[in-house]
């Protein structure tokens, strides 16, 4: 089913029509309220009026990760707070996590755009979904959740983690869906068998699995395991979160909700827009956002866009499944992990320096991430207690700001390689 | 009597306790008692060495990190019951070991190297109670 044929389904004049019209507004809003992006477009000797359509997009700054940092927590929110809802926030060292506010509206939008993804994924009202991304400050939860109940489907709210339990009430309810991180889903598959349960008894029929990349290989991994059609849904918590595109059941790319986001490819190194069809960095302008629009944000995600109609009938246009980074973010889990906060950790601790090697590798379905660190010697202690409470302290130091879980390996001093360059600091040896 | 013990920390790699002992062979360092505690990923080779000062400078040159940490050597009889002697008697001071090793020199003296809690009321505790626990033919 299309859940909004009108607009999934529009040409491409129609949707540029909305566009262009959206887009001239919010970059009125924008430069009205917020002053740091105004600055930028002075910078450019840029004013509102110069953006008469979508076609002018290219001409307007960039909106980075550091921006929303920088302007911590709200000073980005172009409404007044009485006007925002809810708010989530990215993982992130304290003061360092990105945070975005919705409005009423904005949270209405967001459902319809989650229902959407729903319906491309096959999902309808008769549906039971669990819901397994994490509820909380993460936009997963609460977006799957209310995408679901938008859509008139049954959602159980289970949440993140409790695998057996997640395994037992798809056995009771009845799950026909299941929403999680892909490599969440092949854990599942694991305990199942663990358990005695066999995924043909269950009633799983699709999967709609996001937060982190993966690859066509796993996609036929989970289907075979899991007995279900598995789907790619793309979000951020800087765009909206989960819901920004998803793969209808013809799995040939990702349908971008493009009357609310509207996609570029540019050359992460010219920043200039790239040819349609050619791979480079994603970029998205939220052109109905209230609480917190950007424009032409960053996402250091590398795709390609694809304007073809769409065998689903579906006009939106298509991206690639993501499968690589601009920058040195990795997904471990599903929680986005920037070297660098690992570094501001060491720091803090006064017992290590920041030399370390974060080796991350997949163990069976699950993302496992080693963390060597020197011991410096004036902290080095005879006794194996000590040393082994300071390894200790450093996992629940990163634990505690990251949200991720770490094996820290101490290892001897000057054993990490030193660069005069930049610091090779991650091994990924994950096959995507 | 209080000596300096030698701390090498070690990751568990082969060849690594074999290049500490000839950095100290080389360098003409006897080493007297040596011991490894460990983990599943890394160790603190400790030990006695005829030149403990010298031995941390020609590590650490060898970019090994290393310290040194104050320990106690008891001599006692090399005879069956004379650790439990030297024990009950730690004990019933209240004196707390964090470790211990103990090696014997020759055919009726053992010695213990002792890391205690609190290094001073552990010695002056072995002071007192010395007579318990030694052979007759050590001083």
């Amino acid at each position: 089913m299309i859940w909004n044929e009108k607009i999934e389904c529009a040409s491409r004049d129609e949707m540029t029509a909305i566009q262009s019209e959206r887009l001239t507004q919010t970059v009125r809003r924008i430069y009205h309220n917020i002053p740091s992006y105004r600055a930028k477009m002075q910078e450019k000797g840029l004013v509102p009026s110069d953006i008469r359509s979508v076609e002018d997009l290219s001409k307007l700054p960039f909106t980075n990760k550091v921006d929303l940092r920088d302007n911590y927590p709200f000073d980005m929110f172009t409404v007044p707070m009485s006007e925002i809802v809810r708010v989530h926030a990215s993982s992130g060292t304290t003061g360092k996590s990105t945070v975005v506010g919705y409005t009423r509206n904005d949270l209405q939008m967001w459902s319809e755009v989650v229902t959407r993804a729903l319906c491309m994924a096959g999902v309808h009202k008769n549906d039971i979904v669990q819901v397994a991304y994490g509820y909380g400050l993460f936009t997963g939860g609460l977006g799957l959740h209310y995408g679901t109940e938008n859509l008139g489907a049954t959602v159980i709210p289970i949440s993140g983690g409790n695998t057996k339990k997640q395994i037992q009430l798809m056995l009771d309810f009845g799950t026909s869906v299941i929403a999680c991180t892909p490599s969440y889903a092949l854990y599942l598959s694991e305990i199942m068998k663990e358990m005695g349960v066999d995924p043909e008894s269950l009633k799983l029929r699709v999967g709609i699995f996001g937060a982190e990349p993966w690859s066509e290989n796993m996609r036929r991994e989970i289907e075979t395991k899991l007995k279900l059609q598995a789907h790619d849904i793309y979000g951020l918590s800087e765009i909206v979160g989960p819901g920004v595109s998803c793969e209808c059941s013809h799995q040939k790319g990702l349908h971008i909700n493009e009357d609310h986001f509207v996609p570029e490819i540019i050359d992460p190194d010219t920043l200039e827009p790239l040819p349609v069809g050619e791979l480079g960095e994603l970029v998205f302008s939220t052109i109905t956002k209230e609480g917190i629009p950007v424009i032409r944000y960053r996402t250091h995600d590398l795709t390609r866009l694809n304007y073809e109609k769409c065998t689903c009938g579906r006009t939106l246009v298509r991206m690639d499944k993501c499968t690589g980074r601009t920058d040195d973010m990795l997904i471990i889990r599903g929680v986005n992990v920037f070297p660098s906060q690992i570094e501001n950790v060491l720091l803090e601790m006064s017992e290590t320096e920041p030399h370390y090697l974060l080796i991350v590798e997949r163990d069976g379905s699950l993302d496992v991430l080693k963390l060597l660190v020197e011991v410096q010697e004036q902290f080095l202690s005879d006794e194996i207690r000590e040393l082994e409470k300071l390894r200790k302290k450093i996992t629940a130091n990163i634990h505690s700001s990251l949200g991720v879980s770490v094996d820290v390996k101490l290892v001897e001093p000057r054993t990490i390689e030193r660069t005069a360059g930049k610091a090779k600091r991650v091994i990924d040896n994950r096959k995507f | 009597m209080i000596v300096k013990q030698v701390s090498v920390f070690l990751e568990n790699k082969s060849g690594r306790l074999n290049e500490v002992t000839q950095i100290l062979g080389d360098a003409g360092i006897n080493i007297s008692a040596f011991t490894v505690a460990d983990t599943s990923d890394f160790g603190v080779l400790r030990l006695i060495a005829s030149d403990p000062d010298k031995a941390c400078e020609t590590l650490r040159e060898k970019q090994f990190s290393v310290r040194t940490t104050d320990v106690i050597l008891v001599k006692t009889a090399n005879r069956p019951g004379a650790l439990s002697q030297l024990l009950k008697v730690l004990h019933a001071e209240g004196a707390f070991i964090e470790y211990l090793y103990a090696f014997s020199m020759n055919d009726d003296t053992a010695v213990i190297v002792i890391r205690p809690t609190n290094l001073e009321k552990c010695s002056q505790i072995l002071e007192r109670h010395k007579g318990e626990f030694r052979g007759n033919s050590s001083k």
